[in-house]
């Protein structure tokens, strides 16, 4: 055996792994491996834990994403109990985790994704990075500091809290919006929106046409999709069914309580992180030739699933995407075009939102009692579809937890994009820090 | 001239990091004076050399080192203590890594019945042997705040902290100061609430009702938590978590406070004064369901959640 690259941390993505590239004698790839180095425990700690306590502690699972997990319980605790909320709190529900996720996709696309394009990929590391994009393009970058910020300050302005929420509660939130609240919201939503249009024809001008030869070739595989659905069809976020696409196109919908028919969780010896696949498909086959239950989740997942964007901008862009690349639309690098797709849909979204009027209503959570029962609550993560499943006793008390959580689907499509990106550009032993960063660009693109 | 910072993350969430991108339009005046060398989710910088050659990990030397996350890992462990040698003034930051944080709530089991759940026990998880390579680091026995491994200059609580106090202890390290903590005073003693001393007594309610409030009036025309029959743990719990001004932010909510800055001050015993509290308004507390792991939920390190020899306390 030649030797072992170890790329450790994996840096500007959200989770804790190392990437393991074997070479052979001759400096050939042989073999690479995603290794994700920790384990919390969350399905286990909280047993015995009360129902109404699980979407303020299971939010702690992510502090990019605590709002999907956040609503993701309080779906579970809904079916738990057996409640329905009433309209507005759906709506208030809802019109929360889209200014969360306009936050988070400003996040990934600017902070995490932009150095390797703005700065380039072959540039020195001190320099690929926001700091480097603050010397750069400084007004570009206050805009983006600010613009993430407005976000998270629209969330405690109204919530109390941007990060580890506690407004969502089983049978609906924990206060009405006031037609006070709502004004001082708007004008900030439009704001977002208009940065959200910037940022769409900032990256079709200055960024996609400039990479398309890397959009091409890094990271490239051919797999399936998982994403959810409303009954018409279009992309949707909150509630809707899932919907898994085969590599070819053709797909099947289920609902989210028959997940355990759909999905499996292989274990393997060198990582914490588990790797989901598609049950129906066959025995899970991670060759890069021929992988076998292999799907993708996030972004690029989801306007793969969905017949159209819930938005008419989004649409609009989404019609332009599909001319140029396909439905499924395989390239690992659009995932960036397709968050930024998703970021005018939650931008539109906030705004349709808080000019419904019934998002004042003060109907806002209908009556809970304990009992036993079970709650399989779904969101849409902003890295994939979010799984909570919870069981509890009659006194109320979780007594099962299943999670599976946004990336952890991707776990298997990362690390067959890593070696295929480390195959391409790693050749007779010939490496340096831009081709192994290349190895990088091939799992921000899927954000984890 | 800009200082050196190295900033890690170990079991932690992420979630003091995007405090830190909190900050806001400040951040943008504040970076140009941080050299940060090491800080995962924004710079490339790698522990084991930029070409993965390194034998062992290096972490540079820093003027300032800023740990969030608690310890759960033998590799965090090493980590944490590698980044201590290696810089004057070590910041602990966030709950987890203060006290254990959320993830310690795992200390309740042995860590064999955690494994044993995750990797055997998960309907949709194929029952496998537990992960062990050794590019999988090995679980600590418990999982502990930092301040149990190595020596903490200063401690930032919060989950998340919030950025004022963030910048405010920056600065103070700037400014040419070795210290900084967060003024001893409860969440109670920024709470605007209305209190009278009393509540209806009898069990503690569970929080399956909302608060009692008008939507149009302040939290000054709201009663007290506590005194509306439910817990909150605003008492027992350092103030902080709207920063410098504003109020606390659960109750903004309409929600009860949990506990997430921590204890007021170092020793003291969340749990009895939690519960003595209550008795005073006339409540009590011997109903509350759950009550170890809701009073622990965010101080679970220090040894102050450990297994049990039968069925979890209720």
């Amino acid at each position: 055996m030649g030797k072992v690259i170890n790329i450790q941390p994996v840096t500007r993505i959200e989770g804790h792994s190392r990437v393991a590239i074997t070479l052979d004698d001759a400096g050939n790839v042989v073999d690479t491996k995603v290794h994700v180095q920790n384990l919390r425990g969350f399905e286990k700690f909280c047993e015995g834990r009360p129902v109404e306590e699980m979407p303020r502690t299971v939010c702690h699972i992510c502090g990019i994403c605590p709002w999907a997990h956040h609503l993701a319980a309080s779906k579970a605790a809904d079916g738990c109990f057996g409640v329905t909320p009433p309209p507005a709190a759906v709506k208030l529900r809802r019109l929360m985790q889209n200014i969360s996720y306009v936050s988070d996709k400003i996040l990934n696309f600017y902070f995490l994704a932009a150095p390797d394009f703005v700065i380039g990929p072959d540039a020195d590391y001190s320099v690929r990075n926001v700091v480097g994009i603050l010397h750069a393009a400084p007004d570009i970058a206050k805009k983006v500091v600010h613009m993430r910020h407005l976000g998270a300050q629209m969330l405690e302005g109204f919530a109390g809290r941007a990060i580890h929420p506690t407004f969502s509660v089983p049978g609906g939130v924990s206060k009405p919006m006031t037609e006070d609240d709502r004004g001082k919201l708007l004008p900030s939503a439009q704001e977002l929106l208009e940065f959200a249009k910037f940022s769409m024809n900032f990256a079709k001008e200055n960024v996609f046409p400039k990479y398309m030869d890397a959009i091409k070739t890094l990271g490239v595989i051919k797999v399936g999709y998982l994403g959810t659905v409303r009954d018409d069809g279009a992309l949707e976020f909150y509630d809707g069914k899932l919907r898994m696409m085969k590599p070819d196109g053709s797909y099947e919908d289920f609902a989210y309580d028959q997940y355990l028919e759909h999905i499996g969780e292989w274990v393997a010896p060198w990582s914490y992180q588990k790797f989901p696949y598609a049950k129906k498909w066959g025995k899970l086959d991670l060759s890069l030739e021929n992988p076998v239950g292999v799907y993708r989740t996030n972004c690029l997942s989801r306007i793969n699933v969905a017949d159209k964007m819930a938005t008419p901008l989004a649409q609009a862009e989404l019609e332009e995407f599909r001319a140029a690349f396909g439905r499924p639309a395989h390239y690992t690098l659009l995932y960036h075009y397709a968050r930024l797709i998703e970021l005018l849909q939650a931008a539109e979204t906030v705004v349709e939102l808080l000019n419904d009027p019934e998002i004042t209503s003060t109907n806002i959570r209908v009556p809970v009692t304990a009992k036993a029962g079970r709650g399989v609550g779904c969101v849409e993560a902003p890295r994939g579809t979010l799984i909570h499943d919870y069981e509890c006793d009659n006194d109320g008390l979780i007594t099962k937890v299943n999670l599976i959580v946004g990336t952890t689907h991707n776990n298997a499509a990362i690390n067959l994009s890593v070696n295929q990106a480390a195959k391409e550009s790693i050749k007779a032993g010939k490496y340096d820090q831009g081709i192994l960063n290349r190895v990088e660009m091939a799992i921000r693109a899927y954000d984890p | 001239m800009a200082v050196n910072v190295v900033e890690d993350w170990l079991n932690a969430c992420s979630g003091c990091e995007i405090s830190i991108l909190n900050i806001g339009d400040p951040l943008v005046d504040l970076l140009p004076q941080l050299n940060f060398l090491h800080i995962t989710p924004l710079i490339d910088h790698k522990l084991f050399g930029q070409l993965g050659e390194a034998a062992a990990m290096e972490v540079p030397e820093s003027v300032v080192g800023i740990v969030s996350g608690g310890i759960r890992t033998e590799e965090q462990k090493h980590e944490v203590q590698e980044i201590r040698k290696k810089t004057k003034f070590l910041i602990a930051l966030g709950t987890c890594a203060c006290f254990g944080g959320v993830p310690a709530q795992a200390n309740m089991w042995k860590n064999e019945d955690v494994f044993e759940k995750i990797f055997r026990q998960c309907p949709s998880t194929e029952s496998s042997p537990n992960p062990e390579d050794p590019n999988v680091p090995k679980w600590t026995p418990a999982c502990t705040a930092i301040d149990e491994v190595v020596k903490v200059d200063i401690s930032i609580p919060g989950c998340p902290p919030h950025p004022d106090w963030i910048v405010d202890a920056v600065t103070a390290l700037l400014e040419g100061k070795t210290s900084w903590s967060l003024p001893e005073r409860s969440v109670c003693d920024t709470c605007p609430v209305i209190r009278e001393k009393k509540s209806g007594g009898g069990p503690v309610k569970r929080w399956l009702q909302n608060m009692e409030f008008k939507p149009e009036e302040g939290l000054e025309k709201m009663r007290c938590i506590n005194e509306q029959g439910y817990l909150c743990m605003g008492t027992v719990t350092l103030a902080g978590c709207a920063g410098k001004a504003g109020v606390p932010r659960c109750i903004q909510a309409r929600t009860p406070c949990r506990g997430c800055f921590g204890p007021i001050r170092k020793g003291s015993q969340p749990l009895v004064d939690m519960l003595n509290a209550l008795s005073s308004v006339g409540l009590d507390p011997k109903s509350i369901l759950d009550r170890r792991a809701i009073m622990n939920r965010y101080v679970g390190g220090h040894g102050n959640l450990k297994p049990l020899p039968a069925r979890p306390a209720r």
